[in-house]
């Protein structure tokens, strides 16, 4: 298509171009309120079994999670692109609370595509993208999730490629957008790089990394920077958690990875949950951010080549996780970061009590208080 | 340049005598009737398919049912969606192949040649090898896949021998590409009549004859025009400028009932044949 193909060139150009990267760095200092911390929590580490713990704070981040990375680059292309409206496509609603943020900042005009049923289950930011000057488009095709989203705003941006920009949420889709997606999200992962030698430690201190994969954004944020500057010996164990449901074993849940085949969803080639027919099959997470079918095809890569590990976490695993850190560290967690958390405990056994492990907490649990409630946290 | 396993391919497949181009009448344009298999059912789908071709129709172009239709308009979308739904078990390309040759097993050879639509990944599901061969055993002529990014095209077509693959043209594409587009396309290009999915317009681009010419002078296989024609007044003006007229959301709309399916293609097989010398 003409439009990927001017969109990599533009991406290209402009990532080549200090007066881009100037203000994009600008923004995402005054703006977003970069860097994030990266927070030694003592006491979530004593529960979990390991030496320590080290949360890399992109709840944060401003509008909540690392989304904001990604919009603030993108609607920025698309201004430099002579751009006037940008659509989106959101499953748990940060990707659009996000685009809507930085639309608005920049002026653009903006349209979400949501699931109907994310958008039942995630009112707040649905609210949020209206009071923010965005139109939020309901998609009722399929389960009325995040892949119905994904297909309904491919299908709009073909028709109006002219004027609109399309922000896409994670690391996948045609290219350029996985690459797109994870240059603007390294910056989580140059950050904790940078911030472990501010602390006098070296990546040599790190056992495991983690992070929660939906379509893989965070992780590929997180991870990325390790794999390009560190060399192999001296890695930390790089690990992904994602959407176990309620089993992988059930045909409830979203692990794409661990049982996905190989498949073509959206304009990539990675693993897909699919039938027999090679349709895609609905996923399932208590996440709504991670009940996607597939997952971006940077991870598929980097699972075969054996460079990162991919586990599946299960919704009562999650939400224990982000119970824990509740209550350990007076930090709500989004549910999606909490699938990263329940790695701990794991990892605590595998690794041993003097192990160092770095979480990626993508975002804050506000926009999941309904669900954790329903799922009855904190009933007495 | 067109590379030699294109020009093969273009000379038609054992299995499919004279390919899709055959379709393509000398001195008028084609008319080309996209239905979608299993819709509303197996039973309907396949009288609906008789009467486009009783009626008319050129070349048949069947729907594979795809839950994620991405160049697909509602009324093709609901269609899959039915189609899925009316199977009751799995109805995807493996079924809609073993429909084709039934349909192709009575029209005989002197039926309209038939392309299979389908998304990438049913193909890939079966086996790009194990679809080419099932095709060709059933007496296909081609495949249109709109999400096959042609850059990415290779394996398919090293797999399709014998078997015409229909490349889309856009009205965005760049010089340069309508000549790869052209080289490598087999039985004929599909030109894309705007931008966006398919359904039918009210109006027709002004544009459109300036963009059937600069896709013909990129190839010399017969151009076709789609998305978008639902009248037999906008497939006649089409079929003024281009080789053929593709007719898909405005005849799956009738797909239930076969009379009218049959009905609705004469009047535009009508249109369509009368188109160079005027239009109604
Ligand atoms: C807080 C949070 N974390 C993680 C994700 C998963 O997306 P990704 O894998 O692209 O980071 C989402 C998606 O909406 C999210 O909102």
């Amino acid at each position: 298509m003409p439009a990927l193909a001017a969109l990599a060139s533009g991406f290209r150009e402009a990532w080549a171009d200090p007066a881009f990267r100037g203000e994009l760095d600008a923004l995402l200092r005054d703006y977003v309120g970069r860097p994030t911390p990266l927070y030694m929590a003592r006491r979530l580490a004593a529960e979990t079994g390991l030496a320590h713990v080290l949360l890399k704070r992109e709840d944060l981040a401003h509008t909540g999670a690392h989304k904001v990375n990604n919009t603030l680059g993108q609607c920025l292309l698309a201004h430099r692109m002579g751009k006037r409206r940008v659509i989106a496509e959101t499953g748990a609603g940060q990707h659009g609370v996000a685009t809507a943020t930085t639309a608005a900042l920049l002026g653009l005009e903006c349209s979400v595509f949501m699931g109907v049923e994310d958008i039942r289950r995630q009112a707040l930011n649905v609210y949020k993208m209206r009071l923010l000057g965005a139109e939020v488009v309901p998609v009722s095709d399929g389960a009325g999730t995040l892949a119905n989203a994904v297909t309904a705003a491919l299908r709009h941006w073909v028709e109006r490629v002219e004027d609109t920009f399309y922000v896409l949420g994670s690391a996948l889709g045609p290219h350029p957008y996985p690459l797109i997606v994870r240059e603007l999200q390294s910056v989580i992962g140059e950050e904790i790089l940078q911030q472990l030698a501010e602390r006098g430690m070296t990546v040599r201190d790190v056992d495991a990394v983690a992070a929660c994969v939906g379509g893989g954004s965070n992780a590929i944020g997180t991870f990325h920077p390790f794999l390009r500057e560190v060399p192999v010996g001296e890695r930390p164990l790089l690990v992904g958690a994602e959407a176990g449901g309620e089993g992988v074993d059930t045909p409830r849940h979203g692990a794409s990875m661990t049982r996905g085949e190989p498949g073509v969803l959206h304009g990539h080639y990675s693993y897909l949950l699919q039938d027999e027919a090679g349709n895609p099959l609905e996923a399932h997470s208590i996440s709504a951010g991670l009940d996607y079918p597939g997952v971006g095809p940077e991870h598929a890569y980097l699972r075969d080549a054996g460079l990162v590990r991919y586990e599946p976490v299960t919704d009562a695993e999650a939400l224990e996780a982000f119970a824990l850190l509740c209550r350990t560290e007076g930090i709500i967690p989004a549910v999606e970061s909490s699938h990263a958390l329940a790695l701990l405990p794991r990892l605590a056994e595998e690794l041993g009590p003097r192990a160092t492990v770095v979480v990626t907490v993508s975002g804050r649990g506000d926009k999941d208080i309904d669900v954790v409630r329903e799922a009855g946290l904190g009933a007495d | 340049m067109p590379t030699d396993a294109a020009e093969a391919r273009r000379a038609g497949g054992a299995g499919a005598p004279g390919g899709l181009r055959r379709g393509f009448p000398a001195g008028r344009a084609a008319l080309v009737t996209y239905l979608m298999a299993g819709y509303p059912d197996r039973e309907r789908s396949l009288a609906a398919l008789r009467a486009a071709a009783a009626a008319g129709a050129d070349v048949v172009e069947i729907g594979v049912p795809f839950s994620d239709p991405l160049a697909d308009g509602p009324v093709i979308q609901q269609a899959a969606e039915e189609a899925r739904r009316a199977a009751g078990g799995p109805f995807g390309l493996a079924e809609t192949i073993a429909l084709a040759a039934e349909f192709l097993g009575e029209e005989g050879c002197d039926g309209p040649p038939v392309a299979l639509m389908t998304y990438l990944n049913p193909m890939l599901r079966l086996g790009l090898a194990e679809t080419a061969r099932r095709a060709v055993a059933a007496g296909v002529s081609g495949f249109i896949v709109p999400d096959m990014p042609f850059d990415a095209a290779g394996m398919w077509l090293e797999a399709a021998e014998g078997l015409d693959t229909v490349l889309l043209a856009a009205p965005t594409s760049t010089p340069e590409r309508l000549a790869r587009i052209g080289a490598e396309s087999s039985g004929f290009v599909y030109c894309v009549s705007s931008l966006g999915v398919t359904g039918e317009r009210s109006e027709l681009s002004e544009e459109l004859a300036g963009y059937v010419r600069r896709v013909k002078a990129a190839t010399d296989l017969p151009v076709a025009v789609g998305f978008g024609v639902g009248t037999p007044d906008q497939a006649c003006a089409v079929a003024r400028v281009a080789d053929g007229v593709v007719v898909g959301s405005a005849i799956v709309r009738l797909q239930e009932d076969a009379a009218a399916v049959a009905a609705f293609v004469g009047s535009l097989a009508e249109a369509v044949r009368g188109a160079r010398q005027r239009c109604p």
